[in-house]
């Protein structure tokens, strides 16, 4: 890939490529029991990084780990966790 | 056809014959006849272009680079505060690689409040990426104008033309002017090749993050630095087909000179006739005029001086805390080299000053004197200043 003069971006939806999971400190870690299934966790990820499903997949390749969902998670059915902790 | 002009009118009429599309403008001393004859030429139909009255230099800039980004030719125009103000906009126009045109009339920055010439607005925002040209008299900035769009266009980098204000600005001088035909056939159409289009989407002014950015300072900075050749190539074209042309510096009795001056802008003028005069005396001294500060031409600067005694680098400008930045840079221009020039760096005509040929003969005879015995007692000198106001 060769940079364009003046960080010129000519293909749309390039971001998806930039995986921003790489920043992430935290992990939500969903307890499958207790979701049950609103969507609030999927409604308030800024990075659309969750689907709708019951229970709901993260998909850690742009999770930057903000804990959004956690926060917004009506059960407290969503966790973080220190990445690198079991 | 020659037209009797100053300064200001030279530029807004290259712009003209470059037929601009935007103009974002806001006035400011010395610059503002420039605006108000754009504003003349819009309104009375003679150039088809927005004219933009925005609220600030900052606005005058960030509307020029909205502009270019649309692929349309932009150009604005300002001084000093103006020059400041928009600073910011400077490094994300060059930043983002936009063909922008702007003619500055040099003029000292507060405070003191001052509105008269010096160097040091430009001087100032010399590290932002624009290339900067300057010029003799109102002929060489009406040439140096319609180049600068080409040379703009063809390397994708903003380009400054600086001229001295007032004393280039306000002064009449006959301008030969060029047809617009003749214009037209040596600029052709601006084509961006990103232009802002729904039909091909782009991003532009996207996040550089640390894995990027240095890749784009890289890239900037290569493009400066190599925009020199492309910058002597359509000064050649623009020669061939008008008779003038201005090289990257100019080199006047410099060749076998013992002692050189080395200066930019109208000051060249006032020295070309000082070494005449001191020639006829058989005087071995010599100018160097450099026209292009950015890029900076440093094999052609050590060329150009290397062969001297002594060299006075005479300037309007200062790095406060250091010295002036034509010294600076030539200092630096013959780092490694193994074999350099004495140097005095003589700081003059700050805030309108007027600069007498008797400062410039002080300058040469202190400069020969350093030749002759090989020392140099004072680096930094400042020209006519008055010490009775400054001693302690």
């Amino acid at each position: 890939m060769k940079l364009k003069p003046g960080a010129v971006i000519t293909e749309p939806g390039s971001s998806e490529r930039y995986e921003t999971g790489g920043w992430r400190t935290f992990r939500p870690h969903i307890d499958d029991s207790k979701c049950t299934g609103c969507g609030i966790c999927w409604l308030f990820c800024p990075e659309a990084a969750i689907t709708k499903d019951k229970p709901p997949k993260v998909d850690l390749r742009y999770c930057k780990g903000c804990g959004i969902c956690a926060n917004e998670c009506p059960v407290k059915a969503i966790i973080m966790m220190e990445e690198g902790r079991k | 056809m020659k037209q009797i002009m100053d300064g200001n009118e030279a530029v807004a009429l290259a712009a003209k014959l470059a037929r601009v599309k935007v103009i974002s403008a806001y006035p400011i001393t010395p610059q503002t006849t420039v605006v108000e004859k754009l504003a003349d030429y819009v309104s009375n139909g003679e150039l088809d272009a927005e004219f933009m009255k925005v609220e600030s230099e900052h606005s005058a800039m960030s509307a020029c680079i909205g502009a270019a980004a649309t692929g349309v030719r932009a150009f604005t125009a300002t001084s000093s505060q103006g020059l400041m103000l928009m600073s910011e906009m400077l490094y994300v126009a060059a930043g983002l690689r936009l063909p922008i045109v702007m003619t500055n009339a040099n003029r000292s920055i507060s405070a003191p409040l001052s509105i008269w010439c010096d160097q040091q607005d430009s001087m100032t925002v010399r590290d932002s990426g624009w290339i900067q040209l300057y010029c003799e008299n109102n002929q060489e900035i009406l040439d140096t104008t319609i180049q600068a769009f080409r040379i703009s266009e063809e390397l994708l980098l903003p380009v400054m033309v600086c001229y001295d204000g007032y004393i280039l600005s306000h002064t009449l001088e006959p301008v030969d002017c060029p047809d617009q035909a003749d214009v037209d056939a040596f600029l052709p159409r601006y084509n961006y090749p990103y232009a802002l289009d729904p039909e091909k989407p782009v991003s532009i002014g996207a996040v550089g993050v640390p894995e990027y950015y240095m890749e784009f300072r890289y890239l900037l900075q290569k493009a400066v630095q190599e925009s020199k050749a492309k910058i002597v190539e359509i000064d050649r074209e623009f020669k061939r087909r008008y008779g003038r042309g201005y090289g990257i510096l100019e080199k006047y009795q410099s060749d076998d000179a013992e002692v050189v001056i080395l200066t930019m802008g109208s000051l060249s003028c006032s020295c070309k006739d000082i070494v005449d005069s001191l020639r006829q005396r058989g005087e071995k001294v010599g100018l160097v005029k450099l026209k292009s500060f950015r890029p900076f031409p440093t094999e052609e600067i050590i060329e150009a001086l290397g062969r001297a005694k002594a060299v006075a680098v005479v300037e309007k400008d200062i790095s406060l805390g250091y010295a002036g930045g034509l010294f600076i840079d030539t200092a630096a221009a013959f780092v490694n080299t193994g074999k350099a020039p004495l140097m005095i760096n003589f700081i003059c005509g700050l805030a309108g000053r007027d600069v007498t040929s008797a400062h410039l003969k002080q300058a040469i005879r202190e400069t020969q004197k350093a030749a002759e015995t090989g020392k140099v007692e004072k680096k930094i000198r400042w020209l006519g200043l008055q010490e009775k106001l400054v001693e302690e």
